[in-house]
C-alpha cells in the first residue's frame, strides 16, 4: 500500500520539477522579448515630441528594423514551449505579446493609416495565426493590442495639435470610429478584453473633442481629410 | 422527490440535443435583449474591410466562448454525479452490502466516463486543452476523488493516474467518423481513438480531497463499532500527508490550501485512534461512538505561514 502511495508522489514530484524547468526557461526568453519591446516603445514615443512628428517615416523604419530581433526572440520562446501546451504557459508571454501587437499596429498605422490585419501582425512577429500549428498569435492578444493602439492614438491626436499638425486628429477620429464599429460586433464576455474595450469609448470621446475644438476655431484643414495625402 | 433522480437522468441522455438548441436559441435571444439584431445589422456597413475582419473575429470568439460554456456545464454535471457516487460509497456499513454498493458505484462511474466525460473529451478534440482547462477542472478533481475513493474501498490502495486514464479512452463512433471524414478525407479509415487527459495537478488535488472522505469514513467506522479500520486509515492518511509535505510551496496556492485541510483531517483521525487506544478497554464501543460526536479540542492551531 505504502509502496503505491510513494510512487504516486514521486512521479508528481518529477512532474513539478519539469514544470519548474519549463517555466524558468520560458521566463528567460520572455524577458529578452520584453527588453526589445521596451526599446521599440521608447523609439516610438518620439512621435509625441514637438520635433518628432516630422520624423515619423524614419521612426517607423527604425521600429520595423527592431522587429527582426523580436522574430528571433519569438523563435527562441517557441522552442521552449512544449507542443500542445501553449495555453498552459500563456500567461508568461500574454502581456508582452499584447504590447508587441500594439507596437506593430502603431507602426503600420503611422505609415499606412490603416488597421493592421492579424495575419500581418503575426508575420511581423514571426508567428502564425492557426491554433493547431503550435505557437501562434492569440486572438485575444491581438485585439488587446488594437485597444492599446486606440489609447495611444487619442494621446497622439492631442499632441499633434500641440505640435501644429491639424490633419492627424481628423484621420485618427475616422480610424478610431471605424475600430469602435468593429469591436461592437464582438460578443465579449466579462473578462480582461471586455474591460479594455469599455475604455475605448473614452478614447473615441477624447479624439472627437479634439476634432470639435479644431472645427469651431476654423483650424480644420480644408477639403476632405480622408482624401488628403499625408501632410507632414 | 422521487422524480428528481429521473429528470436528472433524462437530461443526461438528452444533452446532445439540448446543446444545439442552447447555442441557437438561448444565446441569441440574450443578445437580442441587449441589442436588437436587425437594428444592429442596419447600422453596420458590411462592405467596410474592418467590418469584414471583425465578423471573422466574432465567429471565432463566439465559438470559443460557447465551447467554454458547454464545458462548464459538463464539468458541473461531472461534479454532481461524482458527489452522488461518494455519498453512495459512504453508505457501506456492513460487509454484506459492500459488494452490492460497490457494483452500483462501479456502474455509475462507468456511465459517467461513457457519457459526460466522453462528451468533454469530444468537445476538446483538436482544441487546445489548457485553454479550456479551467472550465472543467473542478469536475475532474471531483471525479478523481470518486474514482480513488471507490478503488480504495475496493482494493485498499491508491489508484494511479495511468489507471484512471485507462477508463477515459474512447473509440470514435461511426457517425462521428463520418463527419471527420468529410473534413479530411482518407486520413483515418479505422475508427480513431481519443481520450480525456487529466493533468497531474488535477489528479493530486483530487487525491487531497480523497483524504477528507477517508477521514469521514474513519469517524463513521468508529460509530459503527469497527475499531480496526481507523488504524488502517490513519496509516494511509499519514503516508499521503507525508507525501504532500514534500511538495512545499512549489505546487501552487490551491495545493497549499488543500494540504492544510488535509493536515486537520490527519489530526482528527489520529485523535480518534488515540481515544480508541486509551479508552477502548474501559468502555463499550457504543459509548465510544459518542466521544466523537462532540467536537475535538483544537487547542493548538499551529500557525502555518
Amino acid at each position: 500500500m505504502s509502496h503505491s502511495v510513494s510512487d504516486v508522489f514521486l512521479s508528481f514530484q518529477e512532474h513539478l520539477d519539469s514544470e519548474q524547468d519549463f517555466r524558468e526557461e520560458i521566463r528567460l526568453a520572455v524577458r529578452d522579448l520584453e527588453q526589445t519591446a521596451r526599446g521599440i516603445l521608447t523609439l516610438l514615443q518620439a512621435i509625441h515630441q514637438q520635433a518628432g512628428i516630422n520624423t515619423i517615416p524614419e521612426v517607423c523604419e527604425k521600429s520595423k528594423a527592431q522587429f527582426a530581433t523580436i522574430r528571433e526572440q519569438y523563435q527562441v520562446l517557441k522552442s521552449k514551449v512544449p507542443e500542445g501546451q501553449y495555453y498552459r504557459f500563456h500567461d508568461h508571454w500574454r502581456f508582452v505579446t499584447q504590447r508587441l501587437c500594439f507596437l506593430v499596429a502603431l507602426t503600420i498605422y503611422l505609415e499606412e493609416e490603416r488597421l493592421v490585419q492579424r495575419e500581418q501582425v503575426a508575420e511581423m512577429l514571426g508567428l502564425c495565426i492557426e491554433q493547431d500549428k503550435g505557437f501562434h498569435l492569440d486572438l485575444d492578444d491581438y485585439l488587446s493590442g488594437l485597444l492599446m493602439l486606440a489609447d495611444e492614438l487619442s494621446r497622439f491626436a492631442v499632441n499633434s495639435v500641440t505640435a501644429g499638425n491639424y490633419s492627424w486628429p481628423l484621420k485618427i477620429s475616422a480610424f478610431v470610429t471605424e475600430m469602435n464599429l468593429g469591436f461592437r460586433l464582438l460578443n465579449l464576455k466579462n473578462d480582461n478584453l471586455r474591460k479594455k474595450f469599455d475604455a475605448l469609448k473614452y478614447d473615441l470621446k477624447k479624439v472627437e473633442e479634439v476634432v470639435y475644438d479644431l472645427s469651431i476655431r476654423g483650424l480644420k484643414p480644408s477639403g476632405d481629410a480622408d482624401l488628403m495625402p499625408k501632410s507632414g | 422527490m422521487t422524480g428528481e433522480g429521473r429528470t436528472h437522468d433524462k437530461g443526461h441522455y438528452n444533452r446532445g440535443h439540448d446543446r444545439g438548441h442552447d447555442r441557437g436559441g438561448h444565446w441569441s435571444s440574450r443578445h437580442k435583449q441587449r441589442k436588437p439584431e436587425d437594428k444592429r445589422q442596419a447600422d453596420v456597413d458590411e462592405s467596410l474591410p474592418v467590418v469584414k475582419m471583425f465578423r471573422a473575429f466574432q465567429v471565432e470568439l463566439d465559438d470559443r466562448y460557447d465551447r467554454y460554456e458547454r464545458l462548464v456545464k459538463l464539468g458541473r454535471d461531472v461534479t454532481i454525479e461524482s458527489k452522488r457516487i461518494i455519498f453512495l460509497l459512504h453508505r457501506i456499513i456492513r460487509d454484506n452490502q459492500k459488494d452490492k454498493i460497490l457494483a452500483e458505484a462501479d456502474q455509475k462511474l462507468c456511465e459517467l466516463s461513457m457519457f459526460t466525460l466522453r462528451e468533454i473529451a469530444t468537445e476538446l478534440r483538436g482544441q487546445s486543452y489548457y485553454l479550456y482547462l479551467r472550465a472543467f477542472s473542478p469536475g475532474i478533481q471531483e471525479y478523481v476523488e470518486a474514482v480513488t475513493y471507490f478503488h480504495y474501498i475496493k482494493d485498499g490502495h491508491l489508484v494511479t493516474l495511468d489507471e484512471i486514464h485507462k477508463a477515459l479512452v474512447y473509440i470514435e463512433q461511426a457517425e462521428e467518423a463520418e463527419s471527420e471524414m468529410a473534413n479530411e478525407p482518407a486520413s483515418q479509415s479505422p475508427p480513431g481513438k481519443f481520450s480525456l487527459e487529466i493533468t497531474p495537478l488535477d489528479y493530486m488535488l483530487g487525491v487531497a480531497d480523497l483524504t477528507g472522505e477517508l477521514m469521514r469514513k474513519c469517524i463513521n467506522a468508529v460509530g459503527q463499532g469497527n475499531l480496526e479500520e481507523p488504524f488502517v486509515l490513519c496509516r494511509f492518511l499519514r503516508d499521503v500527508y507525508t507525501g504532500f509535505l514534500g511538495f512545499g510551496n512549489t505546487a501552487g496556492r490551491e495545493m497549499s490550501r488543500k494540504v492544510w485541510t488535509l493536515f486537520q483531517s490527519v489530526r482528527k483521525v489520529e485523535n480518534a485512534c488515540y481515544t480508541i487506544k486509551v479508552r477502548g478497554s474501559e468502555m463499550p464501543s457504543h459509548m465510544l461512538a459518542d466521544m466523537f460526536s462532540s467536537p475535538l479540542p483544537e487547542k493548538e492551531s499551529p500557525d502555518c505561514g
